[in-house]
């Protein structure tokens, strides 16, 4: 739908050199400034995302990004579910990388219980949670490309996102919805049979990277669309809010994985990438180094993972790794039919924990009142935030540079919405 | 307690004197109680102060704690890049609530503030946009309050909502809500 505004005179001057050497000599043109609505329904919006934009000419004079409509009040629904239950609805917060929002849920209510999982269930965690990190950024490498016009990137980034949808599938049976850490640990042991599959997708992998690179860098439209195009300064990026990959192409060296480390983060060697351009290309090419330091942590996970327990052995907050106990013992049924009828009690008290997501900073902040459900639960969903940054980016000018900027941001709508 | 919670309370107390008051460390962050009118000071403060440095703004949020008064709050979450610090503060608010807006301060404040505004009422005075984010213009109530059912409020669109009118609050298409809220149609 096009509306038409009437002409504000203010804005001639704005103009864009292009837009003046095209003028008659001579005549004055009637100009006037159109709104457009991109989306809802588009395909470079990622989702359901409308950008009101007002346009004069090619040029985009403002943007304003209308959200919610896929606002599933997450935040409202936790407040009336278990601990336990809350874990299906992170999930579908950012559903292309699920295994890291659970991870961030169940390491808040950890802190708030005070207790930490076994060392065996923090490997498997770090390691699907670095799984998700590739499966996310891969799905971004190549639908940035694909938004500008170059379809195949995406079409090979699918392949390799089967490979760990399969991966995911044979941990959890689900392969996108895994739902498979609980607090105190994860649902289960790793299947027979995981470690070579990962193993040889580790092996495969990185030469994959490495055909993307060569069929993006050297493709000269993606170049000139991308380099140059949307750039976000590290102190526009800081004050914007902007967190992961995205501040990092700026210049900014934090990474919350290193900083505040988390799990067996601490354990692991990993570099944190950053670029200094601040551009969609850097944005982009960021996200391509991290998907190879992934899978260096992801094969420093499998060396290091030691055996022992998945769960943390306490009846009151996790089932029992041994169900025998349950069938065997009066105590231990009664405990198990308290804990999947009632959910378990968190103390009084309040969290903000934080997580290095694929898209970046996502931290909970739950109040518990001392009842099975928590009294409030926010979401600092990360590409909440990101979207913010359309207002900060210089360089964008065009409509058609709006396209690559938002593909850069990678926002996921279900997790701007919540 | 940790080494940087003394020197964040002390730097805070040579400055506000008794205005903000310290409530712990706990899981890693440092917390405050501020009243609502020193709260862009404070942020400016943290934001500037050269040993401090709280330059990123995480998270504002709002919180309904129904029926307890003063009734709502306002939490925001900072984090200081270079000391990798984290600080939350604390902003209990009466009914209706308001609070100054730190979109001054931070210009990612802008989103948050809206939903705070979207989901539980609290006024940001200042905001250059105050409009709902999620919800539709005109869209009646708060929805995160504790009192709003969770199934919503029954109407043609919602045949499964709770029973009752929507509770009188102001009309939310206009940014120019009268202080007590525009009086229910009728009365």
């Amino acid at each position: 739908m096009i509306f038409q505004k009437e002409a504000a005179p203010h804005r001639e001057r704005e103009m864009t050199e292009v837009t003046e050497l095209m003028r008659p000599q001579g005549e004055a043109l009637d100009t006037k400034e159109v709104l457009l609505n991109l989306g809802p329904q588009h395909p470079s919006t990622h989702g359901v995302l409308r950008l009101v934009l007002e346009l004069d000419g090619e040029y985009v004079a403002r943007v304003d990004p209308h959200i919610g409509y896929l606002h599933r009040g997450t935040e409202k629904l936790a407040e009336s579910f278990t601990y336990t239950q809350i874990f299906p609805l992170t999930d579908r917060l950012d559903y292309v990388c699920p295994p890291s929002n659970n991870l961030a849920f169940a390491l808040a209510v950890e802190k708030l219980l005070g207790i930490e999982a076994p060392i065996r269930a923090q490997y498997i965690r770090v390691m699907m949670a670095e799984l998700a990190r590739i499966s996310g950024h891969l799905l971004i490498t190549g639908a940035l490309p694909m938004d500008l016009g170059a379809l195949t990137a995406l079409l090979y980034a699918m392949r390799e996102r089967e490979m760990i949808m399969d991966l995911l599938e044979m941990i959890s049976g689900a392969r996108m919805h895994t739902s498979f850490c609980r607090v105190g640990g994860v649902r289960e042991d790793l299947p027979e049979g995981f470690f070579p599959k990962i193993r040889e997708f580790c092996d495969i992998f990185p030469n994959r990277i490495r055909d993307y690179e060569r069929l993006i860098e050297g493709n000269r439209v993606f170049l000139k669309r991308t380099q140059g195009i949307g750039v976000i300064s590290a102190e526009d990026g800081i004050d914007l809010g902007l967190s992961g990959p995205n501040l990092r192409a700026s210049g900014v060296d934090w990474d919350i994985r290193r900083d505040e480390p988390y799990e067996i983060y601490d354990r692991l060697d990993f570099n944190v990438i950053t670029r200094e351009e601040g551009d969609c290309y850097a944005r982009w090419q960021c996200r391509v180094e991290e998907m190879r330091e992934s899978v260096r942590i992801i094969e420093q996970c499998l060396d290091q993972m030691p055996e022992g327990p998945f769960q943390i052995d306490m009846p009151t907050i996790a089932f029992p790794m041994d169900k025998d106990r349950v069938h065997c013992s009066m105590e231990a049924l009664i405990q198990h039919f308290d804990l999947s009828a009632y959910g378990f009690k968190v103390p009084k008290g309040e969290v903000y924990s934080a997580i290095e997501a694929p898209k970046g900073e996502l931290g909970f902040y739950i109040i518990s009142d001392g009842s099975e459900k928590p009294f409030r639960m926010k979401v600092r969903a990360p590409s909440f935030v990101n979207l913010q940054a359309l207002f900060g980016v210089t360089n964008a000018r065009y409509l058609a540079d709006m396209i690559a900027v938002l593909g850069s941001l990678d926002p996921v709508m279900a997790e701007v919405d919540k | 307690m940790s080494v940087e919670t003394s020197v964040i309370s002390t730097l805070i107390a040579e400055r506000f004197g008794e205005a903000i008051e310290e409530i712990g460390f706990s899981h890693g962050v440092h917390a405050f109680a501020s009243p609502p009118d020193g709260i862009v000071e404070l942020c400016r403060f943290l934001k500037d102060h050269p040993a401090l440095r709280f330059d990123f703004l995480s998270d504002i949020c709002g919180v309904d704690h129904y029926p307890e008064a003063p009734r709502y709050e306002a939490v925001y979450h900072l984090y200081s890049l270079p000391n990798k610090w984290r600080i939350r503060i604390k902003c209990r608010l009466g009914d209706p609530p308001r609070v100054p807006s730190v979109t001054g301060v931070w210009r990612t404040a802008n989103w948050h503030e809206r939903e705070a505004w979207d989901m539980y009422g609290i006024r940001f005075e200042g905001h250059p946009d105050l409009r709902r984010i999620y919800m539709w213009e005109g869209f009646e109530g708060f929805p995160q309050r504790k009192d709003f059912p969770l199934r919503g409020y029954k109407d043609e669109l919602n045949p499964f909502g709770a029973e009752g009118p929507p509770p009188t609050q102001p009309d939310l298409a206009t940014n120019d809500i009268p202080e007590g809220g525009r009086s229910a149609p009728g009365t």
